[in-house]
């Protein structure tokens, strides 16, 4: 446990250096733009719409009192998405998404020799193939999370226009309410946060493989439930640090 | 030249190699052959740097290479070609841009003198208007051959290949051993390969070296090779029923 940490962070220190070429990097990083970001914005729009639409009919549900004043189903679906919802539950999904692609990307290459070529090359390989992938997800995944903000509160808004469980004036006017900054800038910070240990871990465990296919699978998972259990317990320290 | 001083390496209890001293000379094919375990593709890595021996040295031109920092064998490494048994292509890149990528690490050449020097080793080993292919639609051979090139792009001074022919049909073996041997003495190159084809060793055996169970056995070429009477080298290469039928009778 302990040499496998402070593998992972040598590979870090190895990582984070200066690229050789500043003109393939920015090759590479506009690669993984696209192949970690973009493509991701489908699964995160679906999922964003419809878990906000069901966070403010779950919030009318229980707040079915008079005593309650209707924007309030706005004001707490805004704080679910804001604070919980996008952040975390969509980096835990990206999680499974970004997170198996790297590691089997990785593996795959570890398994083909591709990894061993370019370590003869005299190329530094944690830092040619790891690098734009930690600063494609750092820069990326707070558009994902904004754009999931978004879509989340539109879906509110859509669940009610719909349902009739409340009216959409009163709703955004519950958006809209007791409304703190920094809010947005906690989600941002989880996320920044989520996008390395995403990212670096699986790419620590994909950069690791040894074997074959099998090895392969098995390390896709485990940079899935690695990422996802690091995402849920650094949810609590940032929660408790930043908002205690 | 490349020297190999008193190299060994284990494996938790299992010795691989055990003490190899050899030489592998510039402008020639040099061989490593042995059975699958003699320790044949463990050499390699150790002398492209993949593995670290726990016991001697290898020399580039009397440079030390092994335990060295990556800071000092990066200069070694740029001389290096290295053919891996599957060719180990990018698969997120064509044939040009394999090619094209060791250029675009190591020179500032321009695009247009890359390109140039992409379809000249293209050319080189018979490939030709296959620039725009990815890696997934190139049979064995051409995968091989692609990767010939891509070691050769950057005019290596040392070109390795482990077991170039393995999973190729006879024919398209004979073609990867000839392109082999031309560009070691047309580019003065010292080739280090690993193989345990018999067809290999007979035709671009200019150096041999028999390794058996993890020990430098036997040294010589392709032309005393089938006279020695060294029993495991004979046991080597007789042991199929085409080359046991050959022998019996010659």
């Amino acid at each position: 446990m302990l040499k496998t940490i402070g593998d992972y962070f040598i590979l870090i220190g190895q990582t984070f250096q200066r690229p050789p070429k500043f003109s393939i990097f920015r090759r590479q990083l506009m690669h993984e733009f696209y192949n970690l970001g973009v493509s991701s914005f489908g699964i995160v729009s679906i999922l964003s719409v419809f878990v906000g639409a069901v966070a403010a009919i779950l919030v009318a549900y229980n707040t079915d009192n008079p005593m309650f004043p209707e924007e309030l189903i706005g004001f707490s679906t805004r704080q679910m998405v804001i604070l919980e919802f996008s952040p975390t539950i969509i980096s835990i999904i990206l999680a499974g998404k970004l997170g198996s692609q790297i590691a089997s990307e990785l593996g795959t290459m570890r398994v083909t020799q591709q990894i061993d070529a370019l370590q003869v090359m005299g190329i530094n390989t944690a830092n040619y193939l790891i690098l734009p992938k930690i600063i494609a997800c750092l820069l990326f995944m707070p558009v994902l999370i904004v754009f999931s903000i978004a879509l989340g509160l539109i879906g509110g808004w859509a669940a009610c226009l719909l349902t009739n469980i409340i009216t959409p004036y009163n709703y955004i006017l519950g958006l809209r309410s007791w409304f703190d900054p920094f809010s947005v800038y906690f989600a941002l910070i989880k996320t920044e946060v989520f996008a390395f240990l995403i990212s670096s871990i699986a790419g620590f465990i994909g950069y690791n493989v040894k074997g074959g296919s099998v090895e392969v699978g098995k390390a896709s998972t485990k940079g899935v439930v690695h990422s996802s259990i690091l995402i849920i317990i650094f949810d609590l320290i940032l929660t408790q640090t930043l908002l205690t | 030249m490349i020297t190999v001083k008193n190299i060994s390496k284990s494996f938790g209890d299992k010795l691989v190699l055990d003490d190899i001293s050899l030489s592998f000379r510039r402008g020639m094919t040099n061989l490593v052959i042995g059975e699958s375990g003699s320790g044949k593709t463990v050499l390699m890595k150790i002398c492209t740097g993949l593995v670290e021996p726990d016991a001697g040295e290898v020399l580039f031109n009397d440079i030390r290479f092994s335990n060295r920092s990556e800071d000092i064998r990066v200069d070694i490494r740029k001389d290096m070609g290295v053919l891996f048994q599957g060719g180990a292509l990018f698969d997120s890149m064509n044939v040009e841009q394999n090619v094209m990528f060791p250029l675009n690490m190591f020179t500032n050449m321009s695009y247009k003198e890359k390109l140039e020097r992409v379809n000249f080793c293209l050319n080189r080993v018979n490939l030709n208007n296959i620039n725009k292919l990815m890696t997934n639609e190139l049979s064995g051979g051409m995968m091989k051959r692609v990767a010939i090139a891509r070691a050769i792009a950057n005019s290596p001074k040392y070109l390795f290949c482990d077991e170039p022919n393995s999973g190729l049909d006879p024919v398209t073996s004979e073609i990867i051993d000839a392109l082999i041997l031309e560009i070691t003495e047309e580019y003065n190159i010292t080739t280090v390969i690993n193989t345990h084809d018999m067809n290999s060793v007979m035709m671009i055996g200019q150096s041999i070296n028999f390794l058996y169970k993890g020990q430098l056995w036997w040294q010589g070429n392709s032309s005393n090779i089938l006279h020695t009477d060294n029993e495991e080298l004979n046991n080597f290469i007789f042991s199929t029923e085409l080359t046991k039928r050959l022998k019996n009778n010659k």
